[in-house]
């Protein structure tokens, strides 16, 4: 397989949702190229890592505060006349 | 005797996003509370990772809502609700961070020249981690350094790698979300995921074992 095509390649791989038969070509590249191979592990990792940095609490006082302003939008939208 | 109150928050809960949809829709509020209360924790980490920071990332996510309420005739259910309500939070997003610059607003689906594949960098530093994922994962300089690195990936590709490799959405959903094509999406994402792979790899990777790479063309370095 050339570069581009493995490129190409390279997201399905890594997804696991790659076609058969071009799994076959990418599985037996990355056999005899240990460069590929590492290039798909690292992506992985770095998958993985961000995956894991899940801490983005949202503040209890702009949960309440928002609550209220779409409260209010949302009794302004379904009080009013259709136009 | 039943609590009335308990059947109805029950009965939301069973709710699918669309049945919920389509009770805001008909003017109950309870059915966009109970919608917005499933949504907001995804909707507000997609703000804050693409605008890196929280201030934008509360900015972002009440305006998101704001125009889904806005806009809940407009939704042609096409997409999954979730789909179409993160691809406003995206679009505020990225608007908010290209006003701050002082640059005109564009459109999301603005096709790049750089969506192909040939124009995709190849990797230069090629090395294995001196660490697994796992155990880099505790490290607070750690986080400090994944939030850096996704800050210098280009907005476009930031978005889908959040959208897609951090949030779950499949690669059609996230193509729906940015109004790409499929072709586009998997072309950004893998210029994403390669810068990234190359910018954490430059410190985690083991330089003493760098693996040098043959090309098949020209040398391309990110």
């Amino acid at each position: 397989m050339k570069c581009e095509d493995l490129l190409r390649a390279l997201n399905d791989y890594v997804d696991g949702e790659i076609d058969p038969a071009v799994c076959e070509g990418f599985g037996q590249h990355l056999e005899g190229c240990n460069p590929c191979e590492v290039v798909v592990d690292n992506i992985r990792g770095a998958i993985r890592l961000y995956q894991g940095d899940c801490e983005y609490p949202m503040p209890p006082e702009f949960h309440d505060r928002m609550r209220n302003i779409l409260r209010q939008k949302f009794e302004e939208k379904f009080r009013s006349p259709p136009e | 005797m039943e609590n009335p109150a308990k059947t109805l928050t029950d009965s939301l809960d069973a709710a699918s996003d669309l049945e919920l949809f389509r009770k805001a829709r008909g003017g109950r509020w309870e059915a966009f509370d109970a919608l917005v209360t499933r949504l907001e924790p995804k909707v507000f980490r997609v703000a804050w990772r693409i605008t890196g920071s929280r201030h934008d990332a509360e900015d972002v996510t009440q305006q998101t809502f704001l125009s889904a309420l806005e806009h809940l005739e407009d939704f042609r259910e096409a997409s999954s609700v979730q789909t179409w309500v993160l691809r406003i939070a995206t679009n505020a997003a990225l608007q908010l961070l290209r006003k701050r610059r002082g640059l005109p607003t564009i459109a999301l689906d603005k096709p790049a020249d750089s969506d192909s594949y040939a124009s995709v960098p190849h990797p230069a530093f090629v090395a294995r981690w001196k660490e697994n994922p796992e155990d880099l994962a505790h490290r607070n300089e750690v986080k400090e350094l994944l939030a850096a690195a996704l800050s210098e990936l280009d907005e476009k590709y930031r978005a889908i790698f959040v959208l897609r490799d951090i949030e779950g959405l499949s690669t059609q959903e996230t193509a729906e979300a940015l109004g790409i094509s499929v072709a586009n999406a998997k072309v950004r994402l893998l210029r994403a995921r390669l810068q990234l792979r190359e910018r954490l790899t430059a410190e985690f990777g083991d330089q003493a074992q760098q693996i040098f790479l043959p090309f098949d063309g020209p040398e391309r370095n990110l």
